[in-house]
């Protein structure tokens, strides 16, 4: 490519034809598509259940609280913050804080799916809000915000598609690390399984000025505040990360001349 | 673990429902109400601003290591990055970040 402009329309092209699929799908349809975009995370989400079930046992959970903790919480981070606590002998008020600061983002995610999934139903959105998980949530709003004229059945079906195999994957493994997971040899790195999905979600997204210096202020306030107690910090950097987002967003609108509402 | 089975099925219980409630309270609560525009142009930035803020401690402190930085694992956090933001693939991000991992580790 000597010319970037051929690739750019060649892009927009691949874009609108992804559309126009997205589109055509009926809810079932969706519900598959949505099954199959979730499948590379299934390389994340297998160790990182599995990971659970073995740090859990190890910690001294029998299989009914390991399964506890996966069915009901069923959010990754947080279980391992509430066993780390435990095993660490925290008292059970910072336990239960602590691991619910890790999951003050999920706020975050149910509102900016408001948009796009608010007129379901009373059971659809309890529903979603239980299989709402970093995985789900990305991959839904990025086909969401892609398409927006998809119907709300097939936003559904797209979301359905990605519970079912990462919340069913995550139950799944968790419960065969809890059973079996001592075979695992022990020199594996799985502790670095969560910075590396939670990065390959987000790189693929970072597609405009706005969103990269989010990011990177993400970035440089939660290490800064790496000292405060767990999920704080991250939660400030957050905050700061998105207002910077969309502070960016109204600059550059309005240098394009635009109105920045 | 200190912990009895009491305990740990009140920390499950309490955590469980807490984490339902933020995950169903904007979907719950507003339902169908449009919000207004600079509380959207905020909620676009969630996921880039959320998921970096939780991983640039876990990459740069790691916990494996007792929070010292470890060239092996910085390596495979700028490598998934850079990777995920090239080819647009999750997929690849991963396996390179991972490969780079094992490499790292191997070396180190």
């Amino acid at each position: 490519m000597n010319n970037a402009t051929p690739s750019r329309s060649r892009r927009a092209a691949a874009l609108e034809a992804s559309r126009a699929r997205a589109l055509a799908r009926t809810p079932a349809q969706s519900v598959v598509h949505g099954a199959i975009q979730s499948l590379p995370f299934l390389l994340v989400i297998v160790p990182f259940g599995l990971l659970f079930g073995v740090v859990a046992t190890n910690s001294g959970l029998n299989l009914a609280e390991v399964m506890g903790f996966t069915v009901l919480v069923l959010a990754g981070a947080s279980q391992f913050t509430a066993v780390q606590l435990m095993t660490d002998h925290a008292p059970i008020w910072l336990v239960i804080l602590s691991s619910l600061a890790v999951n003050l983002r999920m706020a975050m995610y149910s509102a900016s799916l408001v948009p796009w999934l608010g007129a379901a139903s009373g059971p659809s959105r309890a529903a979603v809000a239980y299989a709402l998980i970093d995985q789900t949530y990305v991959l839904s709003i990025d086909y969401f915000q892609n398409t927006p004229k998809l119907s709300l059945p097939q936003r559904l079906g797209y979301f359905t598609g990605t519970s079912l195999v990462m919340c069913g994957a995550w139950i799944l493994f968790s419960m065969i690390g809890a059973t079996a997971g001592r075979m695992i040899p022990a020199g594996i790195p799985l502790d670095f399984a969560i910075p590396i999905t939670f990065l390959a979600m987000i790189a693929p997204a970072l597609r405009s000025p706005a969103h990269i210096a989010a990011a990177t202020v993400a970035v440089i306030v939660s290490l800064f505040l790496v000292g405060l107690p767990a999920g704080v910090g991250p939660m400030i950097a957050a905050l700061l990360a998105m207002a910077t987002g969309a502070a960016v967003e109204t600059v550059m609108i309005r240098r394009r001349g635009g109105s920045a509402s | 673990m200190t912990y009895g089975s009491a305990h740990i099925w009140l920390v499950i219980v309490i955590v469980g429902l807490g984490t339902f409630l933020l995950r169903f309270s904007f979907l719950g609560a507003i339902g169908n109400r449009t919000m207004p525009p600079w509380v959207l142009r905020l909620l676009r930035y969630t996921a880039v601003a959320v998921l970096p803020a939780l991983s640039a401690p876990l990459v740069v402190f790691p916990e494996a290591t007792g929070g010292q930085t470890d060239p092996a694992r910085l390596a495979a956090g700028i490598a998934t990055l850079s990777i995920g933001m090239i080819t647009r693939n999750a997929l690849a991000a991963i396996i390179g970040g991972a490969g780079t991992l094992a490499v790292g580790l191997y070396l180190s």
